[in-house]
């Protein structure tokens, strides 16, 4: 499938990647020679890359299933199509589940360090697109010992392929006043009670979930999560006035912000801040703006959308509304009990590959709401259908009758 | 040993005054670039510094980063959801020393409010068997070039940008300002050796969204496939799937570029990326078209949107045909949908601009 010209087996300069060394950004072909120096697999990853940058082709191949004892995700499977060159025995790539919101003592973080330039290449992500710590480069006789330092020493692996992917949640009420519940202890929380579903891939295909605290979605759960939970307010937007003034003396132009308001349901005299919360979408641009002064309602929650996802197989979605608001409270039984309901329809009626956005394009709404018992509302949809190809089940003609 | 573990508690991996001013945060200021203030309630200041790092990092890479994280911040360290990383100050005094040695080690301060952000993006040839392009090469070329914009916080919003090496577009890059994705232009080529020892035919048929894929029997018996080339749009599932249906094609793959995307439902709601230019060559190592590219829509945007749009919100604004317009870009028949959802982006107004 692949070629390479016999006798070139060694690359002993990178003049293309050297390029990359240039210029003010912060580069990573150092971090490969800083590692190169001392880890073979690190040598060889990085003449593996310079041929790839000659060839403009990647030089790896479809890994295989590579796990560790009594998991069947958490390691992606590498090999080399030029061993000779490249890494000859594997090189496999490590998920790691990464602790909430991606806080850190160090003494951790030098944890993973250690075990992962003992078995390892010593290269890294902090972090993975998914968001788990991600370990690049392990020959294949090394994994289950490494697995096994890094769980014996508090760490556990992330999901991959067919299985409830490693979730991930916005720093919340950690660092960010707009947090409208504890994104950190959901995420922690699901994390825990789904590693069954994480560590083992037995589902038609990939399931994301993932947690802001605010419409400001800062980890991209709307476009990316397959279940996206998203904090959002049901009552009016705290104001403190004085504030609102300060914030105009210093020359920030109030009018100007209500007037970018998108529902247009905010006015400014130059002396009070008026909010008409009826019309309010919650949409937090003004809040941006002005977080001495303004900050979100009392009455929190999250409202929950499905079916987020990219490209592949029928076009890049966004999630859409299923649940207009829920109280996330501990023990998060209401928000665990949909999950799973959800889950388990999507598991037993979706094809190979099919996510669940795709599941409910070709079964349609009306099957997926009775399944998992959601009451439909007009927050679901934009605007009702505008063509009469609707269904009625022989259930609903009986209550006609 | 020890399974199903899961990840550390948090509890763990909180700084002390973060762990006092949970849920607590009243509201946070805009220091200058790269540093935010956070209040609390209690009256604690808590103050933020962001740093770009590399994407691939070395384990002394991260060391260095605890060893600045001891001296600064008290052993505590965060990272950001675009993979910066965060410095947790409790006495304003040191912030500008950390800035001071987290520039000497390379390491820029910046990207906070409305800045240039560190690229979301994949592992590219670094270690993927999918990818068409290397994204950390290209990111860091990208970033190179708009670097300048990393430091300031008075772009007319923020600026994300995101890469994806192939159309599996690992991480959400289809709402980003700008992204760029590997593409191939030619239907995969066909190792009826491998498909029949490694591939199942039904899957691999399945995997096909345009039905381009037909099982075939050999004549010694065994099972591969074929592909109707007219039907291939080279998406490359049927690759990911069977590693017999090769699509990589260094000659003829290469970029795209996405623009006008956004994530979060402030102003307005959420939006994909669209494609602004269907072909730019795979050209590494700095990929010189691609950035050009970039610089100019970048500058088209900075010089013509209002404060506080997002490139998709200033082009929605003014227009698409627009848009075009201003930044000389040609308009070719790929920029008009036709694959299943194409109609909702046709034109059903006589409502537009010349």
């Amino acid at each position: 499938m692949f070629s390479v010209k016999t006798g070139e087996s060694m690359v002993s300069k990178t003049p293309l990647l050297d390029e990359l060394k240039k210029g003010p950004w912060p580069g990573f072909v150092q971090e490969y020679e800083k590692m190169a120096a001392k880890k073979e697999i690190a040598r060889r990853m990085l003449n593996q890359l310079e041929l790839s940058y000659r060839d403009k082709r990647t030089y790896w191949k479809h890994g295989g299933a590579v796990t560790v004892k009594g998991y069947g995700g958490g390691v992606i499977g590498r090999y080399s199509a030029i061993p000779e060159v490249g890494p000859p025995a594997g090189c496999h790539t490590f998920r790691v589940a990464q602790p909430a919101a991606w806080f850190y003592k160090t003494d951790a973080l030098r944890t993973v360090c250690d075990v992962w330039e003992k078995y390892g290449s010593g290269l890294m992500n902090l972090h993975g697109s998914t968001g788990d710590i991600i370990l690049l480069g392990a020959p294949s006789e090394v994994l289950q010992q490494c697995f096994d330092e890094l769980s014996s020493k508090g760490f556990d692996l992330g999901g991959s392929g067919s299985d409830i992917r490693s979730l991930s949640c916005c720093m919340g009420p950690a660092l960010c006043e707009w947090a409208c519940f504890d994104t950190l202890d959901v995420y922690h929380t699901l994390t825990m009670e789904f590693q069954d579903w994480i560590h083992r891939p037995a589902f038609p295909y990939k399931f994301k979930i993932k947690i802001s605290g605010c419409p400001n979605d800062c980890v991209a759960a709307l476009a990316r999560a397959d279940f996206a939970i998203i904090g959002t307010w049901k009552d009016e937007i705290q104001i403190d006035q004085e504030a609102v003034r300060e914030y105009a003396k210093a020359g920030m132009d109030i009018k100007a912000i209500t007037e970018r308001c998108p529902t247009k349901c905010m006015s400014w005299d130059g002396k009070e801040l008026k909010i008409n919360n009826e019309d309010c979408t919650r949409c937090m641009y003004c809040i941006n703006k002005m977080p001495k002064a303004l900050r979100p309602g009392k009455e929190r929650g999250a409202t929950i959308l499905l079916g987020g996802k990219a490209t592949i197989l029928q076009s890049a979605m966004l999630g859409w509304v299923i649940v207009p608001f829920m109280k996330i409270e501990k023990p998060y039984t209401e928000l665990i009990d949909l999950i799973k309901r959800i889950v388990t329809w999507w598991d037993e009626n979706a094809r190979t590959r099919e996510r669940v956005a795709e599941l409910i394009y070709r079964v349609g709404m009306r099957v997926f709401l009775k399944a998992v018992g959601l009451p439909p509302v007009p927050q679901m949809v934009f605007r009702p259908r505008n063509n009469p190809y609707y269904f009625w089940s022989p259930e609903e003609l009986e209550e006609v009758k | 040993m020890p399974i199903m573990i899961g990840p550390p508690h948090y509890e763990q991996m909180l700084h002390p005054a973060i762990k006092k001013n949970y849920g607590k945060w009243l509201y946070h200021e805009h220091v200058k670039p790269g540093v935010i203030k956070h209040v609390s309630q209690t009256g604690d200041e808590v103050y933020t510094v962001r740093a770009a790092i590399p994407k691939i990092i070395s384990v002394d890479f991260v060391r260095m980063l605890c060893d600045i994280a001891d001296k600064y911040s008290d052993g505590y360290v965060k990272f950001t959801s675009r993979h910066a990383v965060e410095f947790i100050i409790t006495d304003k005094k040191k912030i500008d020393p950390l800035i001071e040695e987290l520039e000497s080690k390379g390491m820029p301060v910046g990207g906070t409010g409305k800045s240039y952000k560190p690229i979301v993006h994949t592992i590219g040839w670094n270690h993927c068997h999918t990818s068409v392009i290397d994204a950390p090469g290209l990111a860091k070329a990208i970033s190179d070039a708009l670097f300048e914009y990393f430091k300031r916080n008075d772009l007319p919003a923020k600026l994300k940008i995101a890469i994806a090496c192939c159309l599996n577009m690992c991480g959400a890059i289809h709402c980003s300002d700008i992204a760029i994705v590997g593409m191939h232009r030619k239907p995969p080529v066909v190792d009826d050796e491998i498909v029949s020892k490694f591939c199942e035919i039904p899957t691999t048929v399945a995997s096909c969204p345009t039905l381009a894929i037909k099982p075939k029997v050999l004549p010694d018996g065994k099972r591969s496939v074929e592909i109707n080339p007219e039907r291939c749009m080279y998406c490359g599932n049927c690759y990911t799937v069977c590693p017999g249906l090769n699509i990589i094609n260094p000659k003829y793959d290469c970029l795209s570029l996405w623009v006008g995307g956004k994530v979060p439902n402030a102003r307005s709601p959420p939006m994909y990326s669209r494609l602004v230019i269907p072909y730019l060559p795979n050209n590494p190592p700095r990929w010189p078209e691609t950035v050009e590219a970039i610089k100019k829509i970048v500058k088209a945007w900075i010089e013509n949107a209002r404060e506080d749009e997002r490139i998709g919100e200033w082009i929605e604004r003014i227009g698409w045909e627009k848009f075009f317009k201003i930044t000389g870009i040609p308009f070719t028949d790929k920029h008009i949908d036709d694959f299943i959802f194409s109609i909702r982006d046709f034109r059903t107004t006589t409502q537009f601009k010349f």
